[in-house]
Formats: C-alpha cells, sequence, structure tokens
C-alpha cells in the first residue's frame, strides 16, 4: 500500500471523485493553474479543465453561494476556502442557507455541498491564517463537520464528503499536509462520516482529540508508555459533527479517566460538548474529573514565535497533561 | 380615441410576442396575484393568520417576469413580495394559502417558513430564506450549472432595491459577469426597504452598477407589464446565446405597509400613497386590454366572480387543512432522518 502525504492523500480524493462523477466540481480561490496555495488542487485543473477546477474571483460567500446553488440542481461542488479563517464572509450562506435548505423546504430540496477550509497554526500564520473556526459551525443542525488526522481518514472522509447528500465542512489541518504521512490505498474507499476511531488501545487514560493534536498525543502516548508505564487508549473523533456518542462513552468506559485535546481554544470548544456528553452519561463512573487540553481563550495566536509556541499545543504540553491524569 | 391610436396600442402586447390569450392570462395572474394579497391582509386582520407581508403595487412587474420565462425548464428565485411572480410560474393560490395558514401540506415548507418564502422543486421555485438576497449567488450557481452541463436554461432572481446593497448582490453579480452565465437579475425597486426610502439607500442607481461587472443594465417602468416582459424575454435570448447575464431594476412602488406590523404612514405621507396608487399597472393594463378589444367588463365581473370563488376555496381548505404533527419538527434535518430519531 503506498505511503504518501495527508495533502496528497486529499488530491487523490479530490482526482478520483472528479472522474468517478462528472457533476463534482472544485471552485475556489488560485485551485486552478497554481493548484491552490498549499498545492492541495495541483494538477487537476490540468487534468479536469478550467470548468471542472474553477478558479473563483476573491469573494468567499460567492464561492459558497455559487457552490449552493449549483448543488441544489444537481452537481457535486467542493468549495475551498483558502484558510479557514476566511471563511466568516461565507458563514450566512454557509448557517442560513446551505445548513437549512432540506429543512426550511421540509425534504423538498438539498444541498449537498462540500467547503473544504485548511485550520490550525503553527507556520507563522498570525491571527488570520492559523484559526480553528469549528466552534463556530458546531453545533449548527443541518451541517456535518469533519476534521480528518490521518492521509487514509483524509482521503476516505473526503470522498465520503462528496458523496454526502447534505452540506458537509471539511476541515483540514494545514500543518498535517506535509506533517503527517501514511498508508493510503488507491483503490476507492470511504469512511463513513459520523465514525470515530480509536488510534491506540490502553488502560490508563482516555485521550478524545481530533485533527493535529493527535500526533502529540500519539507520540506521547508512545513514551509515557516506555517511560512510565502509562497505558494510553487514544480516540480519533474524525466527524465533530454528528458526534459518535457511542465512541466516546465505549472510549471513557475503559479507563475511567478522560482528557479532550483541541487547537481550538476551550471555552465553546468541541470538548465543552465532549464532556457534557460524558457528565450526562457516565459521570458516576469516572474515576478523576474530565480535563480539557485546549488553545488558550484569546482571540487567535500570534505571529511572534514566542506567543505562537506558547498558543499551540505539543508534545511536551499534551504528555505532562496525560502524566497529571493518570496519576490521579 | 381615434382608430388609428387603438390599432397601434392593439399592436404593443403583439409587438412584444404575446398573443390575446397570453396577455388575457398576464392579466389574470395579476388580478389573482392581488386579490390574494387583499384577502390574506383581512385574514390577519381577522386573526385567522400571524403575519402577512404583501406585494401590492408590484404584481405586473412579477407576472410579466415570469410570462417572459419558460415553466417548463427555468428557475426562480423569487424573493418573499413575489405572490404574483410564483403564481405565473405555476404555483396555486390553495398552494399559497397553505403557507399563509402554515399547514403541513404547503408545499413551500410545509408549515415551518414564514409566508412568502417560496419553494417548490417540481416547479423549480428554488427554497429562499429571510436573510435577503442570498438568493443571487444561488441563481448564479443554477446558471453555472447550465454552462457546464450545457443545458438550455435561465435563472431568474428577484430582490428589492435595499437588498441590492447586500455583498451577495455585488459578489453575485460579480461572478456571473465573469462567467458570462445565463442569469437574470431582477431588481424590484419599490422604493422603501421597510422605512427607509430610496434616497438614504443608494448614491447612484442600481441599473447603472451592471456597467461595473460588464453586462447590460435596462430599467423599465414596473407598471409597464409588456415593457417589462419585453425586456425580460430578450434577456433570457441572451442568456439561452451565450451573452451572459443581465441586470433589470423595474421601477414600480410598494403600495402597502411593509408587512402587516409595520405602520407606513409613521415615516411616508399618505397623499404620496395614493399618488402612487394612480400609476397602479393593473388599472392601466385593464384599460389596455379593453382598449385593445380584447377584454370586456362582462369579462372583468366574471373573473372577479371566479377568483372569489377560488380564494373562498382555497382559504376554506387551508383553514380546515391539519397542521404538521409538533414531532415532525424533528425530521429533515438531515437525508434519511427517521421520525423520532434527532
Amino acid at each position: 500500500m503506498p505511503v504518501m502525504e495527508y495533502i496528497d492523500a486529499l488530491r487523490l480524493a479530490m482526482k478520483e471523485e472528479l472522474e468517478r462523477d462528472e457533476n463534482v466540481f472544485i471552485l475556489g480561490e488560485d485551485v486552478g493553474l497554481k493548484g491552490g496555495v498549499f498545492t492541495t488542487t495541483k494538477g487537476l485543473q490540468q487534468q479536469f479543465g478550467e470548468h471542472r477546477v474553477l478558479d473563483t474571483p476573491l469573494a468567499e460567500s460567492a464561492i459558497a453561494g455559487v457552490a449552493i446553488g449549483a448543488a441544489m440542481v444537481g452537481m457535486k461542488p467542493i468549495a475551498e476556502m483558502q484558510y479557514s479563517d476566511f471563511m466568516f464572509p461565507a458563514t450566512n450562506q454557509i448557517i442560513s442557507e446551505a445548513a437549512k435548505i432540506r429543512y426550511r423546504s421540509n425534504n423538498d430540496w438539498n444541498c449537498p455541498i462540500v467547503v473544504r477550509a485548511p485550520i490550525g497554526g503553527g507556520i507563522f500564520g498570525g491571527l488570520y491564517h492559523s484559526q480553528c473556526p469549528e466552534s463556530v459551525f458546531f453545533g449548527t443542525p443541518g451541517l456535518k463537520i469533519v476534521a480528518p488526522f490521518t492521509p487514509y481518514d483524509a482521503k476516505g472522509l473526503l470522498k465520503a464528503a462528496v458523496r454526502d447528500p447534505d452540506p458537509v465542512l471539511f476541515f483540514e489541518n494545514k500543518k498535517c499536509y506535509t506533517l503527517i504521512t501514511g498508508e493510503v490505498p488507491e483503490t476507492d474507499y470511504i469512511v463513513p462520516i459520523g465514525e470515530a476511531n480509536v488510534l491506540r488501545e490502553g488502560d490508563d487514560i482516555t485521550v478524545i482529540s481530533y485533527s493535529l493534536p493527535l500526533h502529540f498525543a500519539m507520540e506521547a502516548a508512545a513514551e509515557l508508555q516506555e517511560e512510565e508505564g502509562i497505558s494510553a487508549h487514544i480516540l480519533d473523533l474524525r466527524t465533530l459533527q454528528p458526534l459518535d456518542k457511542e465512541a466516546i462513552l465505549e472510549a471513557v468506559r475503559r479507563t475511567g479517566k478522560v482528557m479532550i485535546v483541541h487547537e481550538d481554544n476551550k471555552t465553546g470548544g468541541i470538548g465543552a460538548e465532549v464532556a457534557a456528553i460524558i457528565a450526562e452519561e457516565l459521570l458516576y463512573e469516572l474515576d478523576a474529573p474530565i480535563m480539557r487540553v485546549c488553545g488558550p481563550d484569546v482571540p487567535a495566536m500570534p505571529i511572534n514565535p514566542p506567543g505562537e509556541k506558547f498558543f499551540m499545543l505539543n508534545k511536551q504540553k499534551v504528555k505532562e497533561a496525560m502524566q497529571q491524569l493518570a496519576l490521579y | 380615441m381615434n382608430e388609428m391610436e387603438s390599432k397601434k396600442q392593439v399592436a404593443r402586447h403583439h409587438q412584444v410576442g404575446l398573443t390575446d390569450e397570453k396577455a388575457i392570462d398576464m392579466y389574470r395572474t395579476m388580478v389573482l396575484a392581488r386579490k390574494f394579497d387583499e384577502r390574506v391582509l383581512l385574514l390577519q386582520r381577522a386573526g385567522k393568520i400571524n403575519f402577512h407581508v404583501s406585494g401590492i403595487g408590484q404584481e405586473p412587474a412579477q407576472v410579466a417576469a415570469g410570462f417572459a420565462l419558460d415553466r417548463d425548464v427555468d428557475y426562480f428565485l423569487p424573493y418573499y413580495r413575489d405572490y404574483g411572480f410564483v403564481l405565473s410560474v405555476g404555483m396555486t393560490v390553495r398552494e399559497l394559502m397553505l403557507s399563509v395558514f402554515a399547514k403541513a401540506e404547503d408545499p413551500n415548507s410545509g408549515g415551518r417558513q414564514m409566508p412568502g418564502h417560496f419553494g417548490s422543486k417540481r416547479l423549480r421555485i428554488v427554497t429562499g430564506s429571510s436573510p435577503v438576497t442570498t438568493q443571487v449567488p444561488h441563481a448564479v450557481g443554477i446558471a453555472l450549472a447550465a454552462k457546464m452541463r450545457n443545458e438550455a436554461f435561465v435563472s431568474l432572481v428577484t430582490f428589492g432595491e435595499g437588498s441590492s446593497n447586500q455583498g451577495d448582490f455585488h459578489e453575485g453579480c460579480n461572478f456571473a459577469g465573469v462567467h458570462k452565465l445565463p442569469v437574470i437579475i431582477m431588481c424590484e425597486n419599490n422604493q422603501y426597504a421597510i422605512s427607509v426610502p430610496i434616497h438614504k439607500q443608494l448614491g447612484g442607481r442600481i441599473v447603472d452598477r451592471a456597467a461595473g461587472y460588464g453586462f447590460p443594465g435596462f430599467r423599465v417602468d414596473g407598471n409597464d407589464p409588456l415593457e417589462v416582459y419585453r425586456v425580460v424575454k430578450e434577456a433570457r435570448e441572451r442568456g439561452l446565446n451565450g451573452e451572459g447575464p443581465t441586470l433589470i431594476e423595474a421601477m414600480m412602488y410598494r403600495l402597502s405597509p411593509h408587512s402587516t406590523s409595520d405602520n407606513d404612514l409613521a415615516y411616508r405621507t399618505k397623499e404620496e400613497v395614493d399618488e402612487n396608487r394612480e400609476k397602479d399597472g393593473i388599472p392601466k393594463f385593464k384599460q389596455y386590454l379593453l382598449e385593445a378589444g380584447i377584454w370586456s367588463e362582462q369579462q372583468e365581473e366574471q373573473l372577479l366572480a371566479d377568483i372569489r370563488v377560488m380564494l373562498d376555496e382555497a382559504t376554506t381548505y387551508a383553514d380546515k387543512a391539519p397542521f404538521p404533527t409538533p414531532e415532525s419538527s424533528l425530521l429533515h434535518v438531515y437525508d434519511g432522518d427517521a421520525e423520532g430519531s434527532n
């Protein structure tokens, strides 16, 4: 099975979907000849033509709104937001329109769009090229939200998103693009939306996370196992909405000690909802208070290196928290 | 009027490509929309329904636009005052009344949305919302699909002049201009955005904005349905010929308050409203048809009687129709929702 980078898995997913279904097309800023500012769509316009890999004017609400219109008449658009920080001009189209089209028309119309947006910091992007906006959209019924960590899931979830009959926000992590490599089948497969995945089995503590911080948690878990014999159970949410409640509860039951990790800021983040689910269902089975390790509650991360480092999670921060939880 | 003048007028609807029958049909639809609107206002005042937002004064342009399109292939993206428009592309007063009463059988939203939020996939009336002008990029996206699939249809989107200040208007126009898409972007300029008059909303003319997006714009008297019909029909042909979008600014006047929750005399005078009532396109069009010799007072009486019956039947039907079940509020968030799964 070929080993590839996360970004290559995304590109492969789009290539396969463009080949599979002529209604699939990509639109966004710089997605054409340039192949996107991160090269995620590189080569696709050359292969599929200008109409199917469409460079748009610099106007995010139109990118989303045009995609929505096309989707309502049977097209399967993949709309790229250059950075998730620039999704906010399209928020009205995503929340007022895409999310509500099926519901408000009483199931007459639907809106099968995919909005791809790179999230996360650690690239010296400053306030507006580093954000994790998941919590802005999370809790909006009608939207599905996915955030893969492994290249395998990046490909499988993107293909599932394209085929989904409802709007899917696809949050890919820009730091993962080339940092994370893994085995990716060249065959046609999907990873179902709504299913979490156990990345590592363990018995002492449970770490629930998604996207880049799983990289830190996995490294920390390996070290803690070797150095201190602490055995960590790690659950990758993969889909943020709808959350896989059963998988969350099962992962918590396994150890009775749970920690939720995400780069998005702590207050009102996905972790708050995961913690609430655990508290509602399993409070008396817990052996330690629920712990959250998240970005601080500041508007976004600074560009100066010490400031960015301070904001970002890393292996050490996650490892220390895991240790603390294990010792509780 | 002498005979020569009369013949000249007769030719007008023929000149724009309307048969006598179609011209009369247009008139019937305008009157139906007007009478529907008046009836719903009464229902609200009588406490039978909660809310109504009126399109009175805008029907001639709405109906003319609907008639200029192809009911079998084109896509329609109306805004919330477009009763005349949706009636002209196939919606029935019974269906509209079901929406007004928010009943389960309402094809627009199954009783979920406010009246005036139209939608019917069968009729290619695209579901709409309340944040204004979001439908402009949708119409552009539908036109993009037409171009990508090489299919011969256009989309027509309407909105008010207040809405034309939203970013989605500009972003949608620009996108359509860049890709030369078959979309007709029609502003129903009724002079008011709730209480704010046009001179406090616009520093220039909406129609002139078309030039900035690289496609033609036409300002047309919205009280003259034959002129609106001509301009929309030509815009449609341009769209089908690959010549791209057209912006139309139809000038009219909102004769009713903004909604049943609005007292318009708090911000405009009765004299101003009365002056504009004189310009109402419906009686004018009736006069035209009478002078053309294709309509009579007798037919008018019959029409009004027929409409009364139709509205009575629709009102009774919708009033008696069941509401959605409370639990059905949980359905259709996502594809395949089973009852109670939420």
